[in-house]
């Protein structure tokens, strides 16, 4: 009984080994996954700081299959969008499941994107040689921001509407083209069923497919320079005998099995706030979104979703219109320049100066304090707390060519440490 | 690697206290009296559910409430249903609609009244409660009734049979902005119910719109339980899993 058993299962491995065989000899399925898997080395140390980028791929998974369904039931025209929202959460069978799965992912992707991009800040991730590494990353973080925006109008409620107004009138401030521009992206002269119509076809296909292409790019252009560590060594330079690092291990399945915790532990999270608090205290689903689009009411308070609310508190800070808008562009965009801003070659904040520390410290506070502020009322102190901390933002980035130059650092091991 | 055990439990807690205290923290607008709604009170549906088609829906309607997935969630048979809470000739699968035409209700209120399938979700289910609560006695507006709550609302004080009415008393000294204070209220007209059988009514609908707000509720809860158990089972096994591969690793 069991040698039949066994050769079954024999016959079953050759006739599977033959059909690889069969595949690779037409497409390298074997190489690809010694690359990128079997035989990609990464360094043992990584702690927790290293499980943001899995989990920015498993959100983005759970923001493409939830988003296929919803397409499936979503209507967007100004006259059915809302209703079909809620057609979605009350008879479509688990339609609420799908959409609250959908929201909460949108604001799990900036958190998780957010400590990821973070991680880089610690760590140096940036730093020669993964300057593309960092610029496409910051590609897909224009993209995911673009992505969240459009994807923000299409429930059709009322700030959804009022939200999308007020972003798109931004480019009204541009000089001489700002008007006919801001009238070009929203199709008519105010947001209405053509603008859902066009940021409806962004939405669903052009940036996410802009998205994916720019991950699996991402991914790549790390594997060719290799994943760095908290040490900041890279474990390429010390090889044992047999050419593999000494202090790396094969992604498949040491990382592979420690990110399955990860995502596990993520997955818990995630399915505490769909299940229990889908709303997430107003800050995931606004509650002036539950009415729908009405351009003659405006919401009491506009103000966009907590994601944006650093940059939010940006443009507000800035008396002048055009002005704030620039600044605001440039906040968003200064960290594409940290590769050349740093000019500290030693990569981990383990190993660097005080005053980087203090910086990024000062840099996290301003960030998370400009978070807050956008979503307070410009009144009272909040105005001038809104300019101080968009000092501090700028000067992180703007100072740091002069407080990294000479930073006294420690002594780096040639080796990782535990 | 205990330490690290250690780090990850504190980062779950911190997480789970943080949706704990959004999810069951305190309402916004600290000066509104609590709704108390309670979902699971299915009795306080079923009242809710027949003061709302009695008294609201002859203007309001609630057009993404389906009647017979309605009666599934209040435990109503179709009879009852159709008995009880259906009173024009809609069949159990559709909406609750009503026939007010919007060009009437504009010209009657000066504006529509506004559906409230979701108006438990975007203006608070305290905020209703406080509303329905609020009305007083006020001659010289058209409908004869202000409230505290929305002020010069376009609202009649549609439950003034069972509640009574009422005269607001003034404070001596007025508010900021010149208006004057409300300190309490006298019954000029006493109501078919007491106080607190008004009170529960206010409460049984509140915890219907809470309901209709989002019907899911009840399912997602307990959905979410078990979808959590099995994750944590899940961890467990890709614990020892990753703890198994990792253990030649120094």
């Amino acid at each position: 009984m069991a040698t039949r058993e066994q050769d079954v299962f024999d016959s079953l491995g050759r006739g599977l080994n033959s059909l690889v065989g069969w595949i690779d000899a037409r497409f390298p399925l074997t190489k690809l996954i010694k690359e990128h898997a079997t035989e990609y080395y990464a360094a043992k140390n990584f702690n927790l700081w290293y499980g943001f980028g899995v989990l920015a791929l498993v959100v983005l998974v759970i923001q493409l299959v939830t988003g296929i369904f919803l397409t499936m039931n979503y209507k967007p025209s100004a006259e059915d969008a809302f209703a079909s929202v809620e057609y979605i959460m009350r008879d479509v069978d688990w339609g609420w499941l799908i959409r609250y799965m959908h929201s909460t992912g949108a604001s799990a992707f900036f958190i998780v994107v957010y400590l990821h991009m973070f991680r880089g800040l610690m760590y140096g991730s940036y730093k020669k040689p993964r300057e593309l590494v960092w610029l496409i990353g910051m590609a897909i973080y224009l993209c995911l921001m673009a992505e969240a925006f459009f994807g923000y109008l299409l429930p059709w409620g009322n700030m959804s509407y009022w939200g999308a107004q007020v972003i798109v009138s931004l480019f009204g401030a541009i000089p001489v083209i700002g008007d006919g521009l801001a009238e070009w992206i929203r199709g008519d002269y105010y947001i209405s069923d053509i603008t859902l119509n066009r940021f409806f076809a962004f939405h669903v296909i052009a940036v996410p497919l802009m998205l994916v292409l720019l991950v699996v790019v991402h991914i790549m252009a790390l594997h060719e320079v290799g994943s760095l560590n908290p040490d900041g060594i890279e474990i390429k330079e010390h090889k044992g005998p047999d050419g593999k690092p000494l202090d790396g291990v094969p992604f498949h399945p040491y990382h592979t099995s420690k990110d399955l915790v990860i995502i596990v532990v993520f997955l818990i999270a995630f399915a505490a706030v769909v299940f229990f608090a889908p709303e997430m205290g107003g800050y995931f689903l606004e509650h002036a979104n539950f009415e729908p689009a009405d351009p003659l009411k405006t919401p009491e308070h506009i103000a966009p979703v907590w994601y944006f609310t650093p940059f939010y508190a940006i443009l507000r800070a800035v008396p002048d219109k055009l002005l704030g808008v620039i600044l605001m562009g440039l906040a968003v965009l200064l960290p594409t320049l940290l590769p050349w801003l740093d000019r500290c070659r030693v990569k981990s904040i383990r190993y660097r100066g005080w005053t980087y520390k203090v910086a990024l410290a000062v840099f996290a506070i301003s960030f998370l304090a400009l978070g807050y502020l956008g979503l307070q009322p410009a009144t009272g102190i909040y105005p001038t707390l809104a300019r101080v901390f968009t000092v501090l933002y700028f000067a992180f980035f703007l100072l740091m060519p002069f407080y990294t130059r000479n930073e006294k650092t420690k002594p780096v091991p040639a080796r990782v440490t535990k | 690697m205990r330490g690290k055990v250690a780090r990850v439990a504190a980062a779950a807690a911190a997480v789970a206290a943080l949706v704990a205290s959004i999810a069951f923290g305190a309402s916004e607008g600290g000066e509104l009296a609590s709704a108390n709604a309670n979902i699971n009170n299915t009795a306080s549906l079923q009242r809710g559910a027949k003061y709302f088609v009695n008294y609201c829906l002859g203007c309001h309607s609630a057009q993404y409430v389906r009647y017979n997935k309605l009666a599934e969630g209040l435990k109503l048979t179709e009879d009852q249903l159709v008995q009880n809470l259906i009173f024009t000739d809609q069949q159990p699968f559709e909406t609750m609609t009503n026939a007010m035409p919007r060009e009437d209700a504009e010209r009657w209120f000066g504006i529509t009244p506004p559906d409230l399938s979701l108006i438990s979700r975007a203006r608070g289910q305290d905020y209703i409660y406080n509303f329905l609560q609020g009305f007083y006695f006020d001659p010289s507006k058209p409908t004869g009734a202000n409230n505290v709550v929305l002020p010069n609302t376009a609202m009649p004080h549609v439950l003034w049979e069972l509640q009574g009415i009422r005269r607001p008393i003034f404070e001596e000294s007025e508010g900021e902005d010149g208006a004057p204070v409300i300190s309490g209220f006298e019954t000029v007209v006493p109501g078919l119910l007491t106080e607190e059988e008004f009170d529960q009514v206010a409460r049984d609908i509140v915890n219907f719109l809470g309901y209709i707000g989002e019907p899911m509720q009840l399912e997602r809860r307990s959905l979410g339980i078990r979808v959590i158990g099995f994750l944590l089972v899940f961890l467990l096994l890709a614990w020892m899993l990753k703890r198994e591969i990792w253990k030649d690793v120094h």
